[in-house]
């Protein structure tokens, strides 16, 4: 199990988790139970570069259509395949194996993200 | 705004873990846990549906299948007793007030089930259409009949009578053998008659569009074959303090069946796959019946009804129709999405989804006359990128029979 309070988050309903200058990045529970069954996901290609709060991938549901926001600024070093082929993956498990990219990053940066706490107070204590 | 409604069956939902959604002014069921596994289940087994969101008229008293036939699309005093049918209420000019299902559940006793989003609309359409509808004038002086149809006063009425009912849809190829499971779901019908007797009857002698009236732990129960799923199944009418011990009834006997309860998710792709319209998606009051494919559901015969006169006219050759798309991948599009033929815009997508059922995307959209030919090939602009889709006569998804 992932320890979820010791993740970083966005308004836009994304996690992060940084080892070293890795941020593995996803969408909480509380997204994926929102969007329902995810029968789509897009993600950018290994190499490309993201910005902060910039669109980066498409993540939809047989109802609706999310965007999935990079959280930081940063170089694309892996994405999830897995859940590009079995994307359901991101409801069964979205802190684990429905992690979606990769990104190398400036640790400084994370700092600037919502912590648990901050979070949680977003969903209304639902995350 | 105000909050919106909740159901009879709102702690129900609660209970089996629901997510809400609000449709309609109502607070509903979206789905229970996965929207794939209950639009399956409905494919394969059967889904359980709170609908009471939906309004129910009552049309009773004198010629009041003469007075649907002036106010709705349809023939209704053809109709026979315990059959239903789909029809419109249509506007002045012929668009589409609503969708709308009529039950004849006796001779001068009709029940018009309307969208709840049309609830006000259907209302006051049809309390408008009574009151300009002509009190009736005797034949002769002497009316040798003996009848008294046409003494003043003698007119139908319309009740709204949403509010105090319940309507739980049973959907799939196991429900009916789930409904005759239902433990203390009597099918019995009350006689029509004062010295009648009961009479029984069995969910086989039931037909497709057929309704009959049944008991449930002493309140009356109206069963319909009916549905909007693309599959078998009912439509259960109940007194709303009674529906809870229904609800539970059903999904009790539909445990070993495979039955699960279904969120509007679940009924949305359903619906879309069998090629059902959806009021304010490939409904409107600027859309004609014929445009929608719905032609054969206007009696244009009929001596008079709202909407004839224009309708009557001749239609703009130009006027988009409805169409079904399909496209390979995964990516759907979604209602509001453009329809390209080359760069030139053709049509606008109503409603989109990845088809659960057949694994491809599908849509619904409107689109000029000469791209609608099934085989056309056009494409669809899913959020800038171009995915190639072609027409496709509807519905995308028929049940084996």
């Amino acid at each position: 199990m992932t320890d979820t309070t010791a993740l970083k988050y966005t308004a836009e309903h994304e996690w992060i988790a940084l080892d070293g200058d890795t941020a593995t990045i996803g969408i909480t529970a509380f997204a994926a139970e929102k969007l329902g069954d995810i029968v789509f996901v897009e993600l950018p290609g290994v190499g490309s570069e993201v910005s902060a709060d910039a669109v980066c991938g498409e993540i939809e549901s047989t109802k609706s259509v999310g965007e999935l926001y990079a959280p930081l600024t940063g170089t694309v070093s892996a994405v999830n395949d897995a859940a590009v082929d079995d994307p359901s993956l991101v409801n069964s498990d979205p802190f684990g194996q429905g992690w979606l990219i990769k990104l190398t990053v400036d640790p400084a940066a994370v700092d600037g993200l919502l912590d648990h706490e901050a979070y949680a107070k977003l969903t209304g204590g639902q995350a | 705004m105000t909050d919106p409604r909740t159901t009879a069956l709102h702690t129900r939902h609660q209970a089996l873990g629901a997510s809400f959604t609000d449709f309609g002014g109502w607070l509903m069921p979206v789905r229970y846990s996965s929207d794939l596994a209950e639009h399956r289940a409905v494919r394969e087994a059967a889904g359980l549906f709170d609908i009471s969101h939906m309004a129910e008229f009552l049309v009773t008293g004198p010629r009041a299948g003469d007075f649907l036939d002036d106010a709705l699309a349809g023939r209704f005093s053809a109709l026979p007793i315990g059959k239903a049918t789909y029809s419109l209420v249509l506007t002045e000019s012929g668009g589409i007030v609503d969708d709308v299902i009529v039950y004849r559940l006796g001779e001068e006793w009709f029940l018009v089930i309307a969208n709840a989003g049309n609830r006000d609309a259907v209302g006051s359409a049809l309390d408008e259409r009574l009151r300009a509808f002509p009190a009736p004038t005797p034949a002769s002086a002497a009316d040798e009949s003996g009848s008294f149809a046409f003494v003043a006063g003698a007119q139908p009425s319309v009740e709204d009578v949403s509010d105090i009912s319940a309507l739980i849809a049973l959907q799939g190829p196991r429900a009916a053998q789930i409904l005759a499971d239902v433990s203390g779901l009597e099918l019995v019908a009350p006689p029509v008659a004062r010295d009648g007797v009961p009479e029984e009857w069995a969910v086989a002698d039931l037909g497709s569009y057929a309704a009959r009236a049944a008991a449930f732990a002493g309140t009356n129960v109206v069963v319909c074959r009916t549905g909007y799923t693309g599959e078998d199944g009912f439509e259960l009418l109940i007194a709303a303090d009674a529906a809870p011990a229904l609800w539970d009834a059903v999904l009790e006997a539909g445990e070993q069946h495979g039955l699960l309860p279904a969120g509007l998710a679940a009924r949305d792709t359903l619906r879309l796959e069998a090629g059902m319209p959806l009021y304010g998606h490939e409904l409107g009051r600027h859309i004609r019946p014929a445009q929608a494919g719905l032609g054969r559901v206007v009696a244009m015969g009929k001596d008079d009804f709202v909407g004839k006169a224009a309708l009557a006219e001749a239609q703009d050759p130009a006027a988009r129709v409805l169409v079904g798309l399909v496209s390979e991948g995964r990516r759907a599009a979604r209602a509001g999405y453009a329809v390209l033929a080359g760069d030139d815009i053709v049509g606008e997508v109503t409603s989109g989804a990845l088809s659960p059922t057949l694994g491809h995307p599908i849509a619904m959209a409107f689109v000029d006359p000469a791209q609608a030919e099934p085989g056309t090939a056009l494409a669809l602009d899913v959020r800038g990128t171009r995915i190639p889709a072609t027409v496709t006569a509807l519905p995308f998804y028929r049940r084996n029979r």
